[in-house]
């Protein structure tokens, strides 16, 4: 029996001692020290997790699932442990409905695939969002072309929220899947899933939920929130790169067909038919990231010691300073001023262009990020070439908020 | 002045800042001087299209001499411009094809910039010494 992550109430984050759990902060940079605001890209690893693929590689690195030899089960056992500590971590009902991938993007792969395959004739279309990631775009279109469907999009607001009756409006029995991020990337706006949901199943419609800049920042909840599907990466919460989740309920992944063909996804193998294996090693071909699944483990338990919700807490405390700092700054725009956000502030000065004031920020030590950050459509729709994003982690300060508004000014001085 | 003389001085304009940010200071103001491109030459054909900014790149020909005038929508990339130009403008074809530009490793640019940046800045590179080439093959089979 699995249990769902209980939030305790913070009543002193200390985020000071918190950092020194991440040795890669305590540098400098061009003789500044390193202030990191590029999370959202990827996060800082803890030692926790450092030292798990350590001990992994010296200690027991082995294939997992076939070997009788102690290291293998050694291995076997630790990969699956860190499958139930992901479960637990989304309240999945059962630990074989984690799919380990390679990421967000290889998850969401893996469901346009199948469920191409499987649910979507010519005719039929898809729905996604105005504000998605290039990821949660770009598998839909392949498979909207191959099967003949259509791509159907849910238009935003120049506030950066979906428009949720134009959203309902799009949902008749063509729709076979929606596929929506939890929240924007580019613009902090947390999407109200449970709405999408709820409307969605409401026309027995399934949903897969993006969340790869949700999961790091609140607790996510699959049976609570009743979602079919959910795709994550490892490194954008605390863990290594490489390795990813896709939550899918059983009775989905029990009746799609398999992904990719290989090793450990079948049970056996005739040259006249294969018999596939039972979940969740019939969507896991190939011989699987060991080390960092096990990482992804040591990352997830790093996050509950600390508690996501508290997590959530200061890096919402972040998000209204850093809002009510920068918006000291002369000619600041911010793009995207959704009610609900999470995770990134994402804005323009006068009209700087955005690669300028990153690169000298780059140069007083700030590390943010410039660009469409792989959303075009968003950017088209604002008209813009870019923003400059600075996105946050349970690590940040309001000193280093600080840092970047000083940093900002004497960019834009410069740059005016 | 040569193509060397002009390289040697901007190091030597160059030296004289310590601090990264007064070098990008300088490069900035240096590309608020840039001779402009006329407006008609901001064509998709002079596009040198880059990951996150854009620069236009005009040739013409003077008694034998390429001029260059370029824009960017990107300010510390119009600076960086306006050093390529300063150097190989006004330049004949061979010159600028035989040119070794060893400011942007003396000046520290190679090492400084970001990656996107100075990958930009070798396509511009490129592009320049291609325009030479185009026009002493030109030039070459025409007389």
């Amino acid at each position: 029996m699995l249990t769902a992550p209980t939030a305790t109430t913070p009543l002193a984050y200390d985020v000071e001692r918190l950092r020194q759990d991440f040795p890669i902060l305590r540098q400098t940079v061009y003789g500044k020290p390193l202030v990191y605001f590029d999370s959202a890209a990827t996060t800082q690893k803890p030692t926790a997790v450092l030292q798990t693929l350590q001990d992994y590689y010296t200690g027991y690195n082995s294939n997992v699932h076939r070997g009788v030899h102690h290291l293998s089960q050694v291995a076997t056992e630790a990969y699956e442990e860190a499958r139930r500590i992901i479960a637990r971590y989304i309240n999945a009902a059962q630990s074989h409905e984690v799919i380990f991938t390679k990421g967000t993007t290889d998850s969401i792969n893996l469901v346009a695939n199948v469920v191409g395959r499987k649910l979507v004739r010519k005719g039929d279309s898809v729905v996604i969002s105005a504000i998605e990631h290039h990821s949660n775009i770009v598998p839909w279109q392949i498979m909207c072309e191959e099967r003949e469907a259509s791509l159907r999009v849910i238009p935003v607001s120049d506030k950066g929220e979906l428009d949720m009756d134009a959203y309902e409006k799009l949902l008749d029995d063509s729709v076979k899947i929606v596929a929506c991020t939890y929240v924007s990337n580019t613009l902090g706006t947390v999407n109200p899933v449970q709405d999408i949901i709820r409307l969605a199943h409401a026309k027995g419609i399934p949903v897969l939920l993006d969340g790869a800049q949700a999961i790091q920042h609140m607790a996510v909840d699959v049976q609570a929130l009743d979602v079919d599907f959910l795709a994550f990466s490892g490194h954008k919460l605390y863990g290594p790169t490489g390795i990813g989740v896709l939550y899918g309920k059983s009775e989905w992944l029990d009746k799609l067909p398999p992904y990719q063909g290989g090793g450990d996804m079948i049970k056996t193998v005739t040259f006249a038919k294969t018999t596939y294996n039972e979940l969740p090693y019939k969507f896991e071909a190939g011989t699987p990231d060991i080390s960092g699944g096990i990482g992804l483990g040591a990352a997830v338990k790093y996050v509950e010691s600390i508690g996501v919700a508290n997590i959530g807490a200061w890096e919402h405390e972040l998000m209204q300073y850093g809002l009510e700092k920068l918006g000291e700054v002369e000619g600041i725009r911010f793009i995207g001023q959704a009610k609900n956000r999470a995770g990134a502030i994402s804005f323009l000065v006068k009209d700087i262009h955005p690669y300028d004031l990153g690169e000298l920020l780059d140069k007083q030590g700030i590390a943010v990020r410039t660009g469409h950050h792989c959303t075009e459509p968003i950017m088209d729709f604002f008209k813009i070439p870019g923003t400059v994003r600075a996105s946050f982690g349970l690590y940040n300060t309001k000193a280093e908020i600080d840092t970047l508004v000083a940093g900002v000014k004497r960019a834009a001085a410069m740059l005016s | 002045m040569t193509i060397n003389e002009i390289q040697d001085e901007l190091i030597s304009d160059f030296s004289f800042f310590d601090e990264w940010m007064d070098k990008y200071e300088h490069i900035i103001s240096l590309g608020k001087n840039l001779p402009l491109i006329d407006p008609q030459y901001k064509t998709p054909e002079n596009l040198i299209k880059g990951c996150q900014s854009q620069v236009w790149l005009h040739t013409d020909v003077v008694d034998g001499r390429l001029v260059f005038t370029a824009d960017s929508d990107a300010v510390i990339t119009k600076g960086l411009v306006s050093l390529m130009v300063a150097v190989l403008s006004n330049h004949t074809p061979k010159e600028i094809l035989d040119a070794d530009l060893y400011f942007i490793d003396k000046i520290g640019l190679s090492t400084h910039l970001s990656p996107t940046r100075s990958n930009g800045l070798l396509s511009m590179l490129k592009q320049m010494k291609l325009y030479a080439l185009a026009y002493q093959n030109k030039a070459g089979s025409a007389s």
